[in-house]
């Protein structure tokens, strides 16, 4: 027997809409922007339900009949998961709608086919609710990739101090895939501006285990060998007391306290020095 | 086979490595370097690998070999011109050279040698002579 659900739902669209317009309403958080599109939506939503339920599969939702609404709710999860909508006034978008379409339901049928086309009405929506989540959740986590792939790039600048002298101000955790990119970017820059000294400053590392100074030790060999030298600055005291724990040894590395001095020391090795303007 | 060559430039020896380093043509550049270190009395090497895009071990050792065989002929080496990806490599490869002097260019290299020989040998007494050696 075929199900009474497309049939319930186009003639009751408008009454149904109405009600789950109202439920929507009050089922959000305070949050008002997902209301502002949200009628449109909710019928065409309704419209696109009565005709892929009216095509015979009810409940099966990866199916041909329910390309468009999928697409219709991948749509809408993504522009909700772009504005920052929680997940759950995502998710209710579509959960909102069981109360209408039951009591609508209940108007219509009795007995067995009630209970019949209550079970296919839950499993279709919630079906549809899954999908809602599933496509947020694939939003948020393409957002944070490309976040990481952000500051990945924006927290390797190598800048130049002086002529002859570049500086790195290294900020964050220093894992074996941005020390890589921290590696490269600075041997490359070396390579271009021909400076005969690179300050790494790990004044924005949080902390020095023995893995972070051996990429450290690596970058300052790694520029050594093509003939620029390298100083460490912004080693701030419990940094310190770290790696004399860890028995870390930094071989003839020269450490600075901070890049002032470094830039300093950098400025003595190039013969040049800083004198005060004299007043006249 | 090709062979690198080995130019001389006053007290110093300057080798340019301008094809990717076979093993057999590291090898020959020893026993070449060797030999015209000696002949000259040369005071200076410089090994300008600017060219250079790809190494391995062997290759990366035999750099630290030749510099070390330049020293024990009391000349004094600098490596010029490493390529970024060739430092990463060897560095990666637990090849850090810590006895080799680099620099980033020939003429930084030029200037590192003329320091190092005149803290050496303030006077110029060594470069009376002038001749080449007999072989």
């Amino acid at each position: 027997m075929a199900s009474h659900i497309p049939d319930i739902l186009r003639k009751h669209n408008s009454a149904i809409l109405t009600d789950w317009l109202a439920e929507q309403a009050r089922s959000f958080s305070r949050d008002t922007r997902a209301r502002d599109d949200t009628p449109a939506l909710s019928a065409r939503f309704l419209g696109e339900l009565a005709d892929a339920t009216a095509k015979g599969n009810v409940d099966d939702v990866d199916g041909e009949d329910f390309r468009e609404i999928r697409a219709l709710l991948e749509d809408l999860s993504r522009q909700r998961g772009l504005a920052g909508i929680s997940p759950r006034d995502t998710a209710m978008f579509v959960f909102s709608l069981k109360k209408p379409l039951f009591a609508r339901l209940r108007q219509e049928l009795s007995g067995d086919a009630l209970v019949d086309e209550m079970w296919s009405a839950t499993t279709l929506l919630d079906r549809l609710g899954l999908l809602t989540t599933e496509a947020f959740q694939r939003t948020r986590e393409q957002i944070i990739e490309r976040q990481q792939q952000d500051m990945l790039e924006l927290s390797t600048p190598v800048v130049k101090l002086w002529r002859g002298i570049l500086a790195l101000p290294m900020i964050g955790t220093l894992d074996s895939g941005r020390t890589q990119i921290v590696m490269e970017s600075l041997l490359q820059k070396i390579a271009e501006t021909e400076a005969d000294v690179a300050i790494l400053d790990i004044t924005g590392v949080p902390t020095v285990d023995t893995l972070v100074a051996q990429h450290l030790l690596k970058t300052v060999a790694a520029a050594r060998l093509m003939g620029a030298d390298c100083i460490i600055s912004g080693v701030r005291p419990q940094i310190a007391q770290t790696m004399v724990h860890l028995a870390i040894d930094m071989g003839d590395v020269t450490t600075k306290a901070s890049l002032a001095d470094a830039f300093a020391h950098a400025l003595k090795r190039q013969g040049l020095t800083v004198v005060r303007a004299v007043k006249s | 086979m090709e062979r690198i060559p080995i130019l001389r430039m006053g007290r110093f020896l300057l080798v340019t490595v301008q094809v990717d380093l076979q093993d057999e043509v590291v090898q020959a550049l020893q026993d070449d370097l060797t030999a015209k270190i000696v002949r000259y009395g040369a005071r200076g090497v410089l090994l300008d690998i600017s060219a250079l895009e790809m190494v391995d071990s062997f290759i990366g050792r035999m750099i630290g070999h030749l510099a070390a065989m330049s020293r024990i002929l009391d000349a004094h080496t600098v490596v010029c011109g490493m390529q970024p990806a060739v430092a990463i490599t060897l560095v990666e490869l637990g090849l850090s050279l810590g006895f080799v002097r680099t620099a980033l260019n020939v003429e930084k290299g030029m200037k590192l040698l003329n320091e190092a020989i005149a803290n050496d040998d303030p006077h110029g007494l060594l470069d009376a002579e002038d001749d080449e050696r007999p072989l």
